[in-house]
């Protein structure tokens, strides 16, 4: 009798499990992965913003072949090896796309697992590597930092030529790439950096480098790294008495680095990105309902929200969200988003990457004149 | 020359920072034998009680730079002295009697806890804050190089000059200091003859995370700018000193404090910023190797 009661409840319970878990099954999970916490959990932020609106409005829309999409969040703090267990997480939630993650550092490691689950994956990591190893599930859809630093230097040397320039990385991935590839543009138009220099990310005290540039007579600098160093460098260049013209890539598009470098710091910081999204037509209507919603959609927003517009439409193209199907859905498509057209070529990069110099001014940035 | 003078000062203030900081460090492992992994943390929680605070009285119109300052110095140490006593409270006191290793996991976790409270509770962004003191004085101008000293500068060279005196007065000189000396020589002897050792203990907590939010109020007005993870950073470089300088010292953390900022200013400014935390810490392996018990240390005399 008693065993027999067991065993009834065994049954009901597994019963109820498999009811539990049918429409769990039926839903299509997609992941996005960034620093949610951690020094730039700002950018991670504005990752999960763009993302929650595109999954929201898909599933009012009835989703991507007729299933809800469901996101899953995962948190790499911009660290390697937090990236690759993040990874290996999404891959046990059978995600069957991926937007992510941020940091080039991350996605280089985390994209080999990825891979190896047959996920697609759309990122904004702009370090050349992410997609030079010949995986085939990458899609890049922000430019290269070969392409960046290469506007980047070909734009100073033409507009500070006549300036000692001084470049200066923070040793990420990232960040050296970036610095390289903008040494490499001034040098091609003949413009030789009187200073070469690295710093550590994360402290808090840059007065020797500062110092350093002042004794080089630095007036221009050439940064590759993240916002929150620019914003310390430029105070405490400040409070030296030395004024510095800094020119960044898409990071500084983060408008934490005006209220971090204080008073009117920032109107010195130049940096290039890819055309101004929310100048798009197709982008006005989201546009507006993010900032209905109290979100500024700049920075990485507005391309987390294409990454899942992206992963809709491969779908429906291809009718499953196979890998073998969506892969080649994506690699030979063209999509309309809220960043643009996008198209692939056969490494994953976008087919017409282009950037542009843009100026802060108070706390809106705009195209430089 | 100019530059010299320049990083000489530059590395001055840092290292008073760092000495300011590495002070708990060594109080705390003079008391209870100890490193406090929590301590880079409480730092971190005291500057952001600052960036409050000042931003508090800058809503309620206190404008005046000095009077605003010394109300954030009295409100920040007032919070952050409770949280170096709930940190010893929760994290070691429950465990005295256990063996080494479980408080130094508990102060690890109560780490990894403080961070993770601020970032939750005030958000990951970095904090600003506007430039308080703005300027200084132009020392003198030496090849078209001008040598400034900011005020900011000054005041954090002041404030930890006048701490160490009144700190080095408080523990030699008070019944308080001679307790405290008295615990940190044979903890069963002192409670034998009648302190109470645990209010001990828990008052020096309190001094160390008083001095660390000390250290926290003049960096946010320094550098204008925190976030939840300044501790670790911070954290290490101070533990570095106290060792450098001999645990338990401390003058030694003073000095050890001093020379780190020094080595970190004309290392980045002589050779590469790039690794000047490599010169940084291969001298802290040299002090281990060469002399263990750091610059200024006590030899630690096996008891019998």
């Amino acid at each position: 009798m008693k065993a027999a009661l067991k065993k009834s409840i065994i049954v009901a319970g597994l019963g109820l499990a498999t009811l539990l878990a049918v429409p769990a099954w039926a839903d299509y999970s997609v992941g996005i992965a960034g620093p949610m916490t951690g020094e730039y959990a700002s950018a991670g932020a504005q990752i999960r913003n763009g993302a929650e609106m595109a999954v929201a409005d898909i599933n009012a829309k009835g989703g991507v072949l007729g299933q809800k999409i469901k996101l899953e969040v995962g948190d790499d703090a911009c660290d390697p090896k937090q990236a690759v267990s993040v990874a290996n997480a999404m891959v046990n939630k059978h995600i069957v796309f991926m937007h992510g993650h941020w940091c080039s550092s991350s996605t280089i490691p985390a994209s080999d697992i990825y891979n190896d689950a047959q996920i697609p994956m759309a990122t904004v990591s702009t370090n050349p590597k992410v997609t030079e190893r010949g995986l085939k599930n990458i899609f890049r859809i922000m430019g290269r930092d070969d392409q960046q630093g290469g506007v980047g230097g070909g734009f100073l040397a033409e507009h500070f030529g006549s300036k000692k320039i001084a470049v200066i990385d923070d040793k990420s991935a990232y960040g050296k790439g970036l610095a390289d590839e903008m040494a490499k543009g001034l040098q091609s138009k003949g413009v030789k950096p009187v200073l070469r220099e690295s710093i550590t990310a994360g402290e808090k005290d840059y007065s020797g480098i500062v110092t350093k540039l002042k004794a080089a007579g630095v007036e221009v600098v050439a940064y590759g790294g993240y916002h929150t160093e620019v914003a310390l460098i430029l105070r405490q260049a400040q409070q030296a008495g030395l004024k510095l013209t800094i020119l960044g890539g898409d990071t500084m598009s983060n408008n934490e680095l005006v209220t971090a470098a204080g008073g009117d710091n920032a109107n010195n910081v130049l940096f290039t990105f890819a055309p101004d999204s929310r100048l798009e037509p197709g982008a006005a209507d989201v546009v507006k309902r993010f900032r209905d919603k109290k979100i500024e959609p700049d920075g990485y927003v507005l391309y987390a929200y294409a990454a899942m517009q992206l992963f809709q439409q491969a779908a429906e193209k291809a009718k499953s969200v196979k890998y073998a199907d969506l892969q080649k859905a994506l690699a030979n498509g063209s999509f309309n988003t809220v960043v643009g057209t996008l198209s692939f070529d056969a490494k994953g990069d976008l087919k017409v990457p282009a950037f542009r110099v843009y100026q802060w001014k108070g706390n809106k940035y705009e195209y430089f004149k | 020359m100019g530059q010299f003078i320049q990083q000489l000062i530059n590395g001055l203030t840092l290292g008073a920072v760092y000495g300011l900081i590495a002070l708990g460090y060594t109080m705390v492992y003079g008391i209870i034998g100890m490193i406090n992994f929590a301590h880079g943390d409480i730092y971190m929680v005291s500057a952001i009680i600052s960036v409050t605070a000042l931003t508090l009285m800058s809503a309620m119109g206190i404008t005046a730079v000095p009077l605003a300052l010394a109300l954030a110095l009295i409100i920040a140490i007032a919070f952050t002295s409770v949280y170096g006593w709930a940190v010893e409270r929760t994290a070691y006191r429950p465990l005295r009697n256990a063996s080494r290793l479980a408080p130094l996991i508990s102060a690890i976790g109560m780490s990894i806890f403080l961070q993770n409270m601020v970032q939750i509770t005030q958000g990951a962004r970095v904090k600003p804050i506007p430039t308080m003191m703005p300027g200084g004085i132009e020392l003198f101008s030496h090849n078209g190089f001008s040598v400034h000293l900011a005020w900011t500068q000054i005041m954090i060279c002041v404030v930890t000059v006048v701490l160490m005196v009144a700190f080095t007065g408080l523990i030699t000189r008070t019944s308080f200091g001679r307790q405290q000396r008295a615990c940190e020589q044979d903890r069963s002897m002192a409670s034998l003859l009648g302190i109470d050792v645990d209010r001990t203990i828990s008052y020096t907590f309190m001094l160390g995370a008083a001095l660390a939010a000390v250290a926290g109020v003049m960096v946010t007005v320094y550098y204008g700018v925190v976030d939840f993870s300044i501790g670790f950073v911070a954290g290490i470089k101070a533990f570095t000193a106290a060792v450098l300088g001999g645990v338990g010292s401390l003058p030694g953390a003073m000095l050890g404090g001093l020379l780190i900022g020094l080595i970190e200013s004309f290392w980045s400014a002589y050779l590469s910023p790039e690794y000047k935390d490599v010169a940084t810490f291969a001298i802290l392996i040299m002090v281990l190797m060469f002399r263990p018990s750091g610059l200024l240390g006590r030899p630690e005399v096996e008891k019998v």
